[in-house]
């Protein structure tokens, strides 16, 4: 033990002084209670609760705004199940951007993926390869739909893995060769709604649903549920999503942890392809026709979708949940802009792109508060 | 002698036109602990990745246990039972401490849950996490689901030798693992490495400290140039020994410096 009369004789004897430790657990000083840090601390722990009030507030405001502008009453449940009816495609392909953005990634290629998927599927459903079993065609149309979704996705997952290209290359690149093979295949025709409803009308099943009062519930909106349950689980409860967010956040980590990160990345991709071609058939029932220049902005409007739902473009970190909520909230925006507060069209995207910038800034504040 | 449980021979790795290693050799025995020493840039952190399946060499054999194995990545190795502490510690920040340690290899629940929905067991995972911690004596850390990310350096470091003394099971490599540490960290952290051993599992300590590398080590590697110089034993050597060897200011006898 060293002291003034006896110095320190060997190298490691100021280790001696261990024995004197302090051995109880940490203990430390609780935060100032203030509400505003209990509340940045409740967002904090619980991100979602920010698209989620967002959502609130701003359904109430232009609930306001139609009472005081004497636009009729926005709270009727006619007014919620269109927002809702008309969000349901873009959250079904936010599921799937909230995957790759997961990882660090971004798709630009899904809206032609899920136009190419919903022609094969509608023309497949419509002029039947196999017309001996005509009760096979719809069903057969929905899975080869569903397949070349997954396929497109396995194609961009295995040029982003195994050329080692950025995703952002790789999908600006499919989205053309996407666009192209869509415009040859379909020779820029629509499919009808007249052929659909006639030869295959299961094509169509996500566009019903049942009257709930005044509210109209369709069946796309409880597969985008079901759907987004799903992703939840996989993402949090599954080793597969723990690996989808580790590479996120550092994929040399992630190898070195011992995860084969090509093979999750091809599975991420492939997923979202297949999400993309499901929602072809939800956006065949939602439209009740298939044009080959539908859904043209769906793909920018797919990522504004899953940043202002709280994910971070950074990879890493994100949720589900918040996703359908950004989807929802950019959905009431351009209704509530259009029939509480009766501007033109153009202000609606004024309006989703100051969100967006809102969004990424408020998470960008959250993210600092927490270091 | 008895049979190496790690024998690597005429190692060579190239970075473009950078030799990392040039015919390195490599042996570690039964229960022993080998430290690894040598100046920056002398190839150190390449071998051990070599060993450790982060980087294929371009040439040499590595046998382990006699048997020669070629590991096409980190998780080959892992499936062998060599486990790594990197320098770069190789955890991922926004995930929990439990989801870090059990990363690429969770637990998942029994029955249905686990085998149909691949269900990973949360409540085990975190108590078994809970556990190891608590025998590293981290105990500044205040809950096993917090994310790495806001830990500090040193109990980051302290996670990582807790995960990797918790799953090695034939060969344990630290690559500075008490870099980051404090005093009192330190010293869990050089107990453990003899509470490993003590398990009959060998060690690789690779390490810039050299009273720590002299305390605990049985042999010490020296690397220069790309290549392994000599072995010391730590008893008949002095660390302005070894020091000397890894910088070249000595040549240590039987050695030749072109050998």
């Amino acid at each position: 033990m060293s002291s003034p009369e006896t110095p320190t004789k060997t190298i490691s004897d100021f280790e001696a002084k261990l024995a004197e430790a302090d051995k109880t657990v940490a203990q430390f000083q609780a935060d100032d209670r203030s509400t505003f840090n209990i509340l940045k601390g409740v967002l904090r722990r619980n991100p979602t609760l920010i698209p989620a009030a967002v959502l609130i507030i701003s359904y109430l405001a232009f609930g306001l705004a139609a009472f005081a502008m004497d636009h009729g009453n926005f709270f009727r449940g006619t007014v919620l199940s269109t927002i809702l009816q008309q969000m349901t495609v873009v959250g079904f392909i936010a599921l799937a951007q909230t995957l790759v953005i997961l990882t660090a990634g971004i798709e630009l290629s899904v809206g032609e993926i899920l136009i190419m998927s919903a022609l094969i599927m509608a023309n497949l459903g419509v002029n039947p390869e196999n017309p001996e079993v005509p009760g096979l065609a719809a069903p057969l149309a929905i899975a080869a739909g569903v397949g070349i979704g997954a396929l497109m996705g396995l194609f961009n997952g295995i040029l982003i893995t195994k050329i080692k290209l950025p995703p952002f290359i790789v999908t600006l690149g499919t989205l053309s060769i996407f666009r192209a093979l869509k415009l040859a295949y379909s020779h820029s025709e629509s499919v009808r709604n007249v052929d659909i409803e006639a030869k295959a009308p299961s094509l169509l099943f996500f566009g019903q649903g049942f009257k709930f009062g005044t509210f109209n519930v369709t069946y796309g909106m409880i597969g985008l549920v079901l759907l987004a349950a799903v992703v939840w689980f996989a993402l949090n409860r599954t080793a597969w999503g723990r690996h989808v967010h580790a590479i996120g956040d550092d994929p040399d980590a992630a190898m070195l942890s011992g995860i084969k990160v090509d093979r999750v990345l091809i599975t991420v991709y492939t997923a979202a392809g297949a999400i993309c071609g499901l929602t072809a058939w939800v956006a065949i029932g939602r439209v009740g026709s298939v044009s080959p220049i539908a859904f043209g902005d769906i793909n920018l409007a797919s990522i504004t979708a899953v940043v202002i739902g709280g994910t971070s473009l950074f990879g890493g970190r994100g949720s589900v949940v918040g996703a359908v909520l950004g989807a929802i909230i950019v959905q009431l925006f351009t209704t509530g802009l259009s029939v509480a507060v009766r501007v033109d069209d153009y202000w609606q995207t004024f309006a989703a792109g100051c969100l967006v910038i809102v969004a990424v800034a408020l998470d960008q504040y959250m993210r600092r508060a927490s270091k | 002698m008895t049979q190496p449980i790690i024998k690597a021979r005429g190692l060579m790795k190239r970075y473009g036109t950078v030799v990392a290693m040039n015919g390195c050799d490599f042996d570690l025995y039964p229960g022993e602990i080998l430290g690894v020493i040598g100046d920056n840039g002398a190839g150190k952190s390449t071998l051990i990745k070599a060993l450790s399946g982060a980087v294929t060499p371009d040439h040499g054999t590595i046998e382990l246990e006699g048997k020669a194995v070629h590991f096409r990545g980190p998780e080959e190795a892992r499936g062998a039972g060599i486990e790594t502490v990197y320098q770069t510690l190789a955890m991922s920040p926004a995930l929990s401490i439990a989801d870090n340690m059990f990363l690429g290899r969770e637990w998942r629940k029994p029955g249905i849950l686990g085998s149909v929905f691949r269900m990973t067991d949360r409540a085990r995972m975190n108590a078994f996490a809970r556990e190891k911690l608590s025998e590293l004596g981290l105990m500044t850390i205040q809950n096993i689901n917090q994310a790495v990310e806001t830990l500090s350096g040193g109990q980051r470091q302290g996670v990582a030798v807790a995960r990797a003394a918790a799953f090695g099971s034939k060969v344990v490599i630290l690559d500075e693992p008490t870099a980051a540490l404090g005093v009192k960290e330190s010293r869990r952290v050089l107990e453990l490495i003899q509470d490993v051993r003590k398990r009959g599992i060998p060690i690789i300590l690779i390490s810039h400290n050299m009273p720590h590398v002299f305390e605990v080590c049985d042999r010490v590697h020296v690397h220069r140039l790309g290549r392994r110089l000599c072995v010391i034993d730590p008893k008949q050597h002095s660390m302005s020994d070894a020091v000397a060897y890894m910088t070249g200011a000595k040549v240590p006898d039987g050695v030749t410096e072109a050998a």
